[in-house]
């Protein structure tokens, strides 16, 4: 168990029970939660929960904030989308697709870090945040090749297909199809890839990225090329990214610039980063499962409360269903004033008392 | 003795991890150039910036007058008729040499006869008087900065090597101005590398080293005592003559 | 070399824009919609000039970036929206005047709101922040996302209507050209709001510490200038003119949408960078010349339009990697 957390322990015994419930919860989603929509709130997490670890590797662990990170989450999902709809479905058009996509991610952080990487952080976000938004353009008006605003469908190999039947008859009242192989698919590797993020972080190279976030000019000084492990870090988030998006893509069988490129998914990324826990890697899971089940429950909560509420004046409003993202905003904010380790560093704090 | 313009007592400053001052004791006394010698990265420069407020001094006490001014904002000391020339003079590029000295000169437009002076010493200024401040050579900007604290009258002008890097006829200009700035009873806290300098124009002296005042006194007695400089200063002022 | 000097201008940047617009009448041909584009681009590129200056301003002087900057737009749209549906009456009359008594008042409303706005928010969420350029943009992204939710609480989600007064409407006819009425008034006063700023700067005290701030703000204060203060003022000054900018482009969109001012922060960005941060008069060249790019190239290949901009930025960064008119930070 050391080895596989690469020695990154939780912690906190709160933090420890909140990630094995999370944990089991989307282990056995398929048979707990039966249902298309709470399958699809699972999958959805599992590919949040790496999008935003990948983005904690970048913000919290290197000290950069990059607005760009949608872009390479797109890429990984246009990329299998336009493999999966121009040449033949199967798992060499996957593998092609994602081999692509990556080669992209890999250039374009590539140069973004290298032209970047060495002015203000300011200019950094703010460069991040144009070419962000011209690769939504481009997205949208290259419709040929991305399908425009109407983004991309596509049939995804047999064995994924829900109408797919693994085997006849229902184990534990679930049906073992192709939805059931697809969720796997993408718990799995958010899995896989998630530990090989803590193995990176934990590792000298992640000593040394924290060391560059706390005082760069130190870290220099001590010889090591901080522009380099930079451009390294950035290229990682970015891979991941794009593989999240890859898993994203196979699961909605759908790519398009709304559940990628949009720009409210970028703040969404930061708010469940900054909730949850910057520099913490956890942090990303319990922030993205918060954030995810929120979006499609708490919305249930709050029409109730606000149903309840007609008559005075501007609460209803307040607590309207679609406000909801007011109330994390709120969160957001308070998070980095008082909080900056999130939910992780606050549950962490409290057993150092 | 005349008394004392502006005493530093165990004062301490941190910057970052770093301890850069570790009890500086300084006196500078009221109408004389006090000359704050030392080898790079004694904490000459950050004495003054801890006088100023620039840093806040983490212990001790820093008396201006009769005003404790150790915890004061900038401005505030300032305001108190504190002038600073930094070592990277500090000039606004994008103003003119007119607009650099209106806004030195607090209490309205400078006064005709000190116009008068510092044209008279820095020719320059009358040049570019209506010239943006970046198109001046260094030595020219140094003569601004210089200008600047002087457009008016101060009680105390902190001075962090004028000299650093000119050349020498210009070096000899300054030494003269501020030569003739030393009959105006101005009171001078001037920290420098340049031994001819530091000779030509101190009163009192006092070496810094690793954070601490190692030697205090006047400074034609350190001047003819050479075994004595080679002690507190090595080889260093030297090489700077 | 900075213009606002005055003696040495870099004449380059300007002459550029006078190229690209030449070359844009040999490419479009036609003269008569050649000046209804040059005019809807130095229409556009004034009004992002209103909104933009106050945030290189900003930060030049204290190097704070507020990302929420959008957010005075907004108010300033919004205000201005409910205050001419407040004075519809006098919008519609047929009398320039009359429609001044709705125009000048939703003008001053968002202003006054916007400014108010930004004095609060320089108070509550930008000065526990000063210096920690991380916490910044977190935090003024964070601010953002809020106050936009907050707009929906106050105004709905809708589209609100923001028409033009009966008398800005439609165009002049000269010749066979039509130059619309409303560009023009916004190209008056995108022009005298430079005029006013530059008149601020080169010609006051105050004017002259924001130049020198800009510069090397700890020297200004070891000269005796509490900054701070001035600061709070640039920071509202901006806001306010960011409002009076969002009301502007509210009447030019003719309708008021909660994104309207996330929208222009990438444009925004794009022109203050190749202007050159802090700088004034880049900023002022940095904005016509996108509003002129982005009239021309929408008409010739309307494709590659939205991306124009940031293709343009990239270029002039290329050339001048610090911008147009680098401010001299010593």
């Amino acid at each position: 168990m050391h080895s596989l957390l690469s020695g990154d322990w939780p912690r906190s015994r709160i933090l420890t029970a909140m990630l094995v419930t999370i944990f089991a919860a989307l282990a056995l989603a398929p048979f707990v939660f039966p249902g298309t929509r709470p399958l699809d709130v699972a999958a959805k997490v599992c590919v949040f929960v790496l999008l935003v670890a990948s983005y904690d590797l970048l913000l919290g662990y290197t000290g950069i904030v990059s607005f760009a990170h949608t872009m390479f989450f797109g890429i990984g999902g246009y990329g299998i989308a336009i493999a999966l709809s121009r040449l033949e479905v199967g798992w060499s058009a996957i593998a092609l697709g994602s081999a692509a996509a990556v080669a992209l991610s890999l250039v374009l952080s590539f140069l973004i870090g290298l032209f970047s990487l060495r002015v203000k952080a300011i200019f950094f976000a703010m460069i991040t945040l144009a070419v962000a938004s011209f690769f939504a353009i481009l997205a949208s008006q290259l419709s040929n090749v991305t399908g425009g605003e109407d983004g991309i469908t596509f049939k995804v190999p047999e064995l994924l297909r829900p109408a797919f039947r693994l085997l006849e008859e229902p184990v534990l009242g679930i049906a073992i199809g192709g939805r059931f192989i697809s969720y796997y698919l993408v718990f799995g590797t958010s899995l896989l890839l998630f530990l090989a993020l803590l193995r990176v972080v934990n590792s000298p190279f992640g000593r040394v990225l924290l060391a560059i976030r706390e005082n760069d000019f130190r870290a220099e000084a001590l010889g090591y090329r901080t522009v380099i492990y930079r451009t390294i870090a950035n290229c990682l988030g970015a891979v991941v990214a794009t593989l999240a998006g890859v898993l994203y893509a196979l699961w909605l069988r759908y790519t398009g610039p709304n559940t990628t490129l949009d720009f409210a998914i970028m703040i969404d990324i930061l708010l469940m980063v900054v909730i949850g826990g910057m520099g913490t890697m956890y942090g990303a899971v319990i922030g993205a499962t918060i954030f995810v089940v929120a979006q499609n429950y708490l919305q249930d909560a709050m029409k109730a409360f606000s149903g309840a509420m007609t008559g005075v004046p501007l609460l209803p409003d307040l607590f309207h269903p679609d406000r909801w993202l007011l109330w994390l905003g709120v969160l957001f904010v308070l998070s980095v004033y008082y909080f900056p380790h999130g939910i992780v560093g606050q549950l962490r704090a409290r057993v150092g008392k | 003795m005349p008394e004392n313009l502006l005493t530093l007592s165990g004062v301490h400053t941190h910057i970052g991890h770093y301890h850069i001052l570790q009890g500086v004791d300084l006196a500078v006394p009221r109408g004389e150039l006090t000359m704050l010698l030392g080898r790079n990265g004694a904490g000459k420069t950050t004495t003054l910036r801890t006088i100023l407020g620039m840093w806040r001094a983490s212990a001790g006490a820093i008396r201006f007058e009769s005003a404790d001014i150790a915890h004061h904002e900038t401005p505030a000391i300032a305001d108190l008729g504190i002038a600073y020339v930094p070592e990277s003079m500090g000039i606004f590029a994008g103003l003119t040499v007119r607009e650099n000295l209106v806004l030195a000169a607090r209490r309205g437009p400078p006064e005709e006869k000190r116009l008068d002076w510092i044209f008279r010493y820095f020719p320059p200024m009358k040049t570019f008087w209506h010239l943006p401040a970046g198109l001046l050579s260094g030595g020219q900007k140094q003569m601004l900065s210089i200008s600047r604290a002087i457009v008016e009258p101060r009680k105390l002008v902190l001075i962090d090597e004028p000299t650093k890097g000119l050349a020498p006829a210009i070096i000899n200009n300054l030494i003269e101005a501020f030569a003739e700035l030393k009959k105006t009873d101005t009171t001078i806290l001037m920290v420098e590398q340049n031994f001819h300098a530091a000779t030509a124009l101190g009163d009192s002296v006092a070496v810094m080293d690793a954070g601490r005042i190692v030697h205090a006194g006047r400074m034609a007695d350190l001047a003819a005592d050479a075994a004595l400089q080679t002690r507190l200063l090595g080889l260093s002022l030297e090489a700077h003559q | 070399m900075n213009p606002i000097a005055g003696k040495r201008i870099d004449w380059i940047p300007p002459a550029l824009m006078l190229a690209i617009a030449l070359g844009a009448l040999a490419m479009i041909g036609n003269p008569s919609t050649w000046v209804t584009l040059t005019v809807a681009g130095l229409a556009m590129g004034l009004l992002i000039f209103i909104m933009s200056s106050g945030l290189t301003l900003v930060f030049g002087l204290m190097d704070v970036m507020n990302f929420a900057h959008g957010l005075f737009i907004a108010i300033g749209a919004y205000v201005a929206a409910s205050t001419m549906k407040l004075f519809a009456a006098a919008a519609g009359a047929e009398s320039f005047l009359a429609n001044l008594g709705a125009v000048v008042p939703a003008v001053l409303a968002a202003m006054l709101v916007a400014g108010l706005l930004g004095l609060a928010f320089e108070r509550v969420i930008i000065r526990p922040v000063y210096g920690q350029h991380l916490k910044q943009i977190l935090i003024t992204t964070g601010g953002m996302i809020v106050a936009e939710q907050l707009i929906h609480v106050f105004w709905g989600p809708d589209l609100l209507p923001l028409p033009r007064p009966s008398t800005l409407r439609g165009s002049f006819l000269v010749g066979d050209m039509a130059i619309e009425k409303f560009r023009l008034v916004a190209v008056v006063i995108g022009l005298a709001v430079f005029a006013g700023m530059m008149i601020v700067l080169n010609r006051t005290k105050t004017g002259l510490l924001i130049r020198a701030g800009v510069e090397n703000k700890e020297m200004v204060e070891a000269m005796g200038y509490r900054i701070r203060r001035l600061f709070v003022g640039v920071f509202v000054a901006g806001s306010a003119l960011a409002g009076l900018g969002g009301a502007l482009w509210g009447m030019y969109q003719e309708s008021v949408t909660v994104h309207i001012g996330a929208n222009m922060m990438v444009l925004i960005f794009i022109v203050i960078i190749i202007g050159g941060l802090g700088s004034i008069g880049g900023c002022f060249t940095g904005a016509l010349l996108v509003g002129l790019v982005a009239n021309y190239v929408g008409f010739l290949s309307p494709k590659i339009a939205l991306g124009s901009n940031i293709l343009l930025m990239v270029m002039v960064l290329l050339w001048r990697p610090q911008g147009l008119y680098p401010v001299g930070k010593s």
